[in-house]
């Protein structure tokens, strides 16, 4: 896999990295005198230039609320905020635009779903299925919609590497279900899920599944009408884009029954006092002033993913988890938590008996920032039974030297721990 | 020694560090100075949970002062923690909730202090301060 790079030069890799990671400003600073690694990309990863001049223009030059303005400005703004939604529906292959719902993050669109879902199909008695995996933002909405209808959790249980028991998820599948709604990619082991078969099997049973697509992005092509799923959550600021925005895919039939999310401005079609009525899709479900200049922000996001090329980032992220995974497992008494087969661009780990805050403060001070604890992932860090993981996650722009200087750090830390 | 007088040392004996590396490894020495919590006061009620690191924190009054033993399970917490107490312990409960704790933003892991952090000695802190109000309307009484 290493060795790859006549594959790679077919596959977009028309720039050096030096040149790729001239795009953002924020990888050319220094922390505590040392040029900043940053290994926390799966918290949020860093915004190119382009990105940046993006929202800067538009507030600048065009800012104006959208879709109601009959002036120059507004409509100048509307058609940038829906050239946004049509390149979200391109990116991951959308059939209607209207699909596509901009919420400000992946937790908005999960609580969107388990509440206007709920509302609409849920029952006393009923179950959602979620896995042991999930972070935080895709337990505690559907607890919560859980507890409002009288419905409850089932969850699908892990094996010690950090996979899904997919046995278990067969024999959970029964008619309560109303939903599945799973990650795609684990945000703190990095395991990636078998989505496909999930979907299928959920299919054969009628019953919808939601993606919690936050780790999955900006690492992996998706095709919604291939994968067939019906709901879909990810958030601008983990695929190169700002934060505040997120999106929500849906299929249409399923969103049109359901009931509006919140009331407002912008998704009425006429109200009185008595009965108002709602907007269509996608605006049913965009109540109030939207971040237009965040939606900017994520199109050229998106953009510029594609101009470095899925195929490439996909490639290259693999070849810094193969070697940075090599390398690590140097270290005496380092052991990985999660050993996936399949993983994306995480990797969760523990020096001997050291705490993970140390081991994360250590290598802060050596200009390394990784994520140290239990990345609102409580549950699955009880079920390992440990306070916490380091988590260090990589992005395209990352290094081999860069992974260098995390090894040399961790060791530094367990020298001084020991 | 006053409040202030320790707290000035330990200002002082840090400044004698050149880099990050050094000034941890001092601190993670003082974590070993700390007068443990006995086992069986290590109990829910004594435990302050930050979202990273856990800290345990007992208080004695005798004599009209107050003395605390503690535990932490990340080391460079217990360090601040082991000085924290050898700040405060043998202070009179007025003296320790008056006193202002300037010595860790002056060593420069004000970081720790931040509630935002919440590792455990930021609650540990307002802690010590609720257990020092306890005991001097106390000793008014």
């Amino acid at each position: 896999m290493f060795n790859d790079n006549d594959t790679l030069t077919t596959k977009k890799a028309h720039r050096g990295i030096d040149q790729i990671r001239a795009d953002f400003p924020i990888l050319q600073t220094t922390v505590y005198g040392h040029p900043l690694v940053y290994l926390d990309n799966a918290a949020t990863t860093q915004k190119p230039n382009v990105v940046l001049k993006a929202m800067d223009d538009y507030y600048k030059i065009y800012n104006s609320n959208i879709h109601r303005g009959v002036h120059y400005l507004s409509q100048k703004a509307t058609d940038a905020f829906e050239v946004a939604r049509r390149r979200v529906q391109e990116y991951i292959n959308a059939k209607h635009e209207h699909e596509i719902i901009f919420t400000k993050g992946t937790t908005e669109a999960i609580n969107l779903v388990a509440s206007s879902f709920g509302k609409r199909y849920v029952k006393p008695g009923d179950t959602i299925m979620i896995s042991e995996l999930e972070h935080h933002s895709n337990i505690i909405p559907w607890q919560l919609m859980c507890e409002d209808r009288g419905a409850s959790l089932k969850v699908i249980p892990i094996n010690e590497k950090g996979e899904l028991k997919m046995e278990a998820f067969d024999a959970l599948l029964d008619e309560t279900v109303k939903l599945v709604a799973v990650s795609f990619v684990s945000n703190t082991l990095g395991t990636v899920n078998p989505v496909k078969e999930i979907i299928e099997k959920a299919h054969a049973r009628n019953i919808p599944v939601m993606l919690d697509a936050a780790q999955a992005i900006q690492h992996v092509g998706i095709d919604v009408q291939f994968l067939d799923v019906d709901f879909l959550a990810f958030s601008g600021h983990k695929m190169y884009g700002p934060t505040g925005v997120g999106v929500l895919y849906g299929k249409e039939s399923l969103l049109n029954e359901m009931p509006p999310y919140q009331g407002g401005g912008e998704m009425i079609k006429t109200v009185s006092f008595e009965k108002s009525t709602y907007n269509v899709l996608p605006f049913k479900f965009e109540a109030g002033t939207p971040n237009v200049a965040e939606v900017i922000g994520l199109e050229v996001a998106i953009n510029y993913i594609n101009s470095i090329g899925l195929d490439f980032i996909r490639e290259r992220e693999q070849q810094l988890i193969t070697y940075a995974l090599g390398q690590l497992q140097e270290i005496d008494e380092l052991r990985f938590i999660g050993e996936a087969a399949e993983r994306a661009a995480s990797i969760s780990f523990l020096v001997g008996d050291t705490h993970p805050f140390d081991v994360g403060e250590l290598l802060d001070k050596q200009g390394i920032a990784v994520r140290t604890g239990h990345h609102c992932t409580e549950p699955l860090m009880n079920i390992f039974k440990i306070p916490g993981t380091v988590r260090a996650s990589f992005a395209f722009y990352n290094t081999e030297e860069e992974i260098d200087k995390l090894v040399k750090g961790v060791k530094k830390a367990a020298v001084l721990l020991g | 020694m006053t409040i202030n007088e320790k707290q000035d040392e330990i200002v002082e004996d840090f400044g004698l560090f050149e880099d990050w590396m050094e000034k941890y490894e001092y601190i993670i020495q003082l974590g070993k100075n700390l007068p443990l919590i006995e086992e069986q006061y290590k109990t829910p009620e004594n435990l302050i949970k930050g979202c990273q690191s856990k800290v345990w924190l007992h208080a004695e009054y005798n004599d009209g002062k107050l003395t605390f033993t503690a535990d932490s399970d990340a080391l460079i917490t217990k360090g601040l923690v082991s000085m924290v107490v050898q700040v405060l312990s043998g202070h009179t409960p007025k003296e320790i909730s008056e006193a202002e704790l300037y010595f860790i933003d002056q060593i420069g892991l004000r970081s720790h202090l931040s509630s935002t952090r919440s590792n455990g000695l930021f609650s540990m802190l307002k802690q010590i301060k609720m257990y020092a109000i306890a005991f001097s309307s106390k000793a008014l009484q």
